[in-house]
């Protein structure tokens, strides 16, 4: 099947992938430490009282958040680019010295910032922007890497042989193109140590925006992140990685034309569902809140697209772990994308915003679509980068169970805290008084926060097999022929 | 079309640009020349208030308590009057927050005092019995960054016409100046002078004896920003 005559060249797919299974494990560790610390306070205190102030919920929360939407997923997805966009451009990194050394620039100016990042973030060096936290040096710092990322792209595409694009290269690019739209925007910002002719700390800025204004973009860019980070370069990878594993090819080309640019329309109108009965205009809020239901259609476009692609090959869900995952990671991105546009609907939001159900539904986006699809990639590319078989499909198997089982504890009991906490605030007695004190509706969380933990330490003990296996795949299995690699991935016992 | 965009990157990339810029064009920019009018009643930072805002940022506050209040009998109940847009006219950034795992603290200088502050920044769970809040220690030690809030309080004066020195109208027909130093002495001096006010409710002695000392404890500034949360 696989007829190649080119021989692809690695080297920074390599980088980025180590890194995306480094910072998985890392990340989602942050992440199991903030659930413990909500349903035991004690583990804000986990190096000890004098280093709280570096331990606590609200310095590592930033850190959770962003090393796994930056670390893990982002490199992940430039893995994925820098192993997709060769072979279906038909164009080896190789043929290119220019291409090479920016593919390399891309991945050590990308790693310095993420350091940075890390200290700044535990130091309390906050813009306080969710998901754009970053101070304008590394806003500047981020707009090098971005550009240096649409070099490749577009330096790849230059060079190209097959001229048609491929529906993962759509993705791509318009990944690249939207970030850079948000990201510029959302961190208009006056470095105020200039503007004031030097007082204060060197890397303070101050918003261009004030108030409402700044809640509008911040979540115009907060939710389209969401949607160019998570999502559209997560669709690039599935319709690459699903075909060329089950050997099937894509159920129908004008399901992804219309799940595409019905994508990149309606997404960008549903920030305003972030913002329902805030202060931004009631026109506004509508508009996010219809476009979100839209957003069904596009969304389903795609998962059904790939579930429809395994026709008359479910044999495959059973027996390879690696088409499991994907499977699964197509099912969850059904699953939350009918979720959100459920409480986008006004009434329900009235009740879900601000409580844990928004965190549930983040979770499984999060670690059931993008996390498998995350793995499932790298799974697949392993053995075609590192010429060696899985090392253990057995492992693969367990850690899918057990992952599944973590997200499922972690969704169905956010779900309980945030319906139970909405319920709660709004509670009336018979004399019009509220019926329970603030503190009544924390307590009553700690079931579901421990049950949380739970959930979550589950999926990061997968992470933690997922980093062994991978580790023992890249250094110790079986060497593989070229002939082995047709389209299921080659694993060991 | 579709296929002939396929094969033509750059313009496939102009055709995506446009369709995705085109929801940011119609929703957001129609809006920026209203929404940040301020309210009657709504003044701007003091140089204590703006250092105090910069430690509640820094602590992340904002991930675990909203300020905004929405406009349901069970908010108003349990938080006073719900959120006016010209209320944030002065909030660069907005620190609305996205989750309540904490109550909303929008007008929390109403119905909290730097009393109550103080011994509940220190041990959470012995003033409010089951509360999952960290012990905030640190706050009593470190020293504020007055500098850095003084350097913002400038540059918001100077870029976005933010009325410091200047009467401003407030709800009950008084007059109000919030006033800016013309020098960085100047303004420490003012934002110590603020200080004196909040610590002489306070009753820890090394936070009184910092202040006593010229020096602003990150406790004190952020004791006076959430008292001025109204």
């Amino acid at each position: 099947m696989e007829n190649r005559p080119l021989e692809y060249d690695y080297t920074v797919a390599k980088l980025f992938m180590y890194n995306a299974i480094f910072v998985g494990v890392a990340g989602m560790l942050a992440g199991v430490i903030l659930a413990w610390q909500m349903a035991f306070p004690q583990f804000n205190y986990i190096l000890g009282v004098n280093f709280a102030e570096y331990t606590n919920f609200g310095r590592l929360r930033a850190i959770h958040t962003d090393s796994v939407i930056y670390g893990f997923v982002l490199s992940a997805v430039w893995s994925s680019w820098y192993y997709i966009g060769q072979r279906v451009l038909k164009v080896s990194m190789a043929e290119s010295k220019l291409l090479m050394f920016v593919g390399k620039a891309h991945f050590w100016i990308y790693m310095a910032a993420s350091v940075i990042i890390v200290i700044g973030l535990q130091l309390g060096i906050t813009s306080s922007k969710e998901y754009s936290e970053f101070e304008w040096p590394i806003d500047a710092g981020i707009v090098i890497v971005w550009v240096l990322w649409g070099i490749s792209i577009f330096g790849l595409i230059g060079i190209r042989r097959e001229k048609s694009l491929y529906i993962s290269i759509w993705y791509f690019i318009a990944t690249f193109l939207a970030v850079a739209m948000l990201h510029i925007f959302n961190n208009a910002e006056i470095p105020t140590y200039f503007a004031s002719g030097g007082i204060g700390a060197w890397y303070h800025s101050v918003s261009m925006y004030a108030g409402t204004n700044d809640a509008l973009v911040q979540w115009w860019f907060g939710h389209n992140a969401v949607a160019f980070v998570l999502t559209t370069p997560i669709i690039a990878m599935i319709y690459y990685f699903l075909p060329k594993e089950s050997g099937q090819a894509v159920y129908s080309y004008k399901l992804s034309l219309l799940a595409f640019w019905g994508l990149m329309f309606v997404y960008l109108w549903a920030g305003g569902h972030h913002l329902l009965f805030s202060t931004v205009p009631d026109w506004m809020q509508t508009m996010g809140s219809v476009f979100s239901v839209v957003l069904i259609l596009p969304s389903w476009g795609s998962a059904v697209n790939m579930l429809l692609t395994m026709r008359g090959e479910w044999q495959q869900v059973a027996t390879s772990p690696l088409i499991k995952f994907m499977v699964m990671a197509s099912t969850f991105y059904m699953f939350s994308t009918l979720e959100g546009p459920i409480q986008a609907i006004k009434s329900v939001n009235a009740l879900a915003h601000f409580t844990d159900w928004i965190i549930g539904h983040v979770h499984d986006g999060a670690l059931g679509w993008v996390g498998f699809m995350v793995i499932a990639a790298i799974f697949h590319m392993a053995p075609r980068i590192f010429k060696r078989e899985i090392y253990s499909r057995s492992l693969m198997s367990t850690q899918f169970w057990i992952q599944t089982l973590g997200v499922i504890l972690y969704f169905t009991s956010m779900w309980i805290a945030g319906i139970t906490q909405g319920m709660m605030w709004r509670a009336h007695d018979e004399y019009g008084n509220l019926a329970y004190s603030f503190i009544d509706t924390v307590v009553v969380l700690h079931p579901y926060f421990t049950i949380r933990a739970v959930g979550g330490t589950l999926y990061l003990v997968g992470m933690f097999m997922f980093a062994y296996n991978m580790y023992k795949t890249m250094t110790s299995s079986r060497v593989i022929e070229e002939s082995e690699l047709q389209n299921a991935t080659p694993m060991g016992a | 079309m579709f296929h002939w965009l396929e094969k033509n990157p750059f313009f496939f990339a102009v055709a995506v640009f446009v369709v995705i810029a085109f929801a940011g064009l119609v929703e957001i920019l129609p809006n920026f020349a209203q929404a940040s009018r301020p309210v009657v009643g709504a003044k701007p930072y003091s140089t204590l208030e703006l250092t105090g805002r910069l430690v509640y940022i820094k602590n992340n506050c904002n991930g675990c308590h909203s300020q905004l209040i929405r406009p349901f009998k069970s908010e108003t109940d349990r938080y006073g009057h719900y959120s006016l847009s010209g209320e944030y006219a002065y909030d660069r950034p907005f620190l609305w927050g996205s989750k309540r795992t904490g109550p909303d603290l929008m007008r929390v200088g109403n119905y909290r005092t730097t009393d109550w502050h103080e011994n509940h920044m220190k041990d959470p769970a012995a003033v409010v019995p089951g509360s999952i809040m960290p012990a905030y220690t640190w706050l009593y030690k470190n020293i504020a960054d007055v500098d850095t809030a003084y350097a913002e309080q400038l540059t918001v004066q100077k870029f976005f016409a933010v009325p410091y020195n200047k009467e401003l109208p407030m709800a009950d027909g008084s007059k109000v100046t919030v006033a800016l130093a013309d020098t960085l002495e100047g303004a420490r001096a003012s934002a110590l002078e603020e200080a004196k006010v909040v610590a002489a409710d306070m009753k820890d002695q090394s936070v009184k004896d910092a202040v006593a000392a010229g020096n602003v404890p990150e406790i004190v500034a952020l004791i006076a920003y959430l008292n001025r949360l109204k």
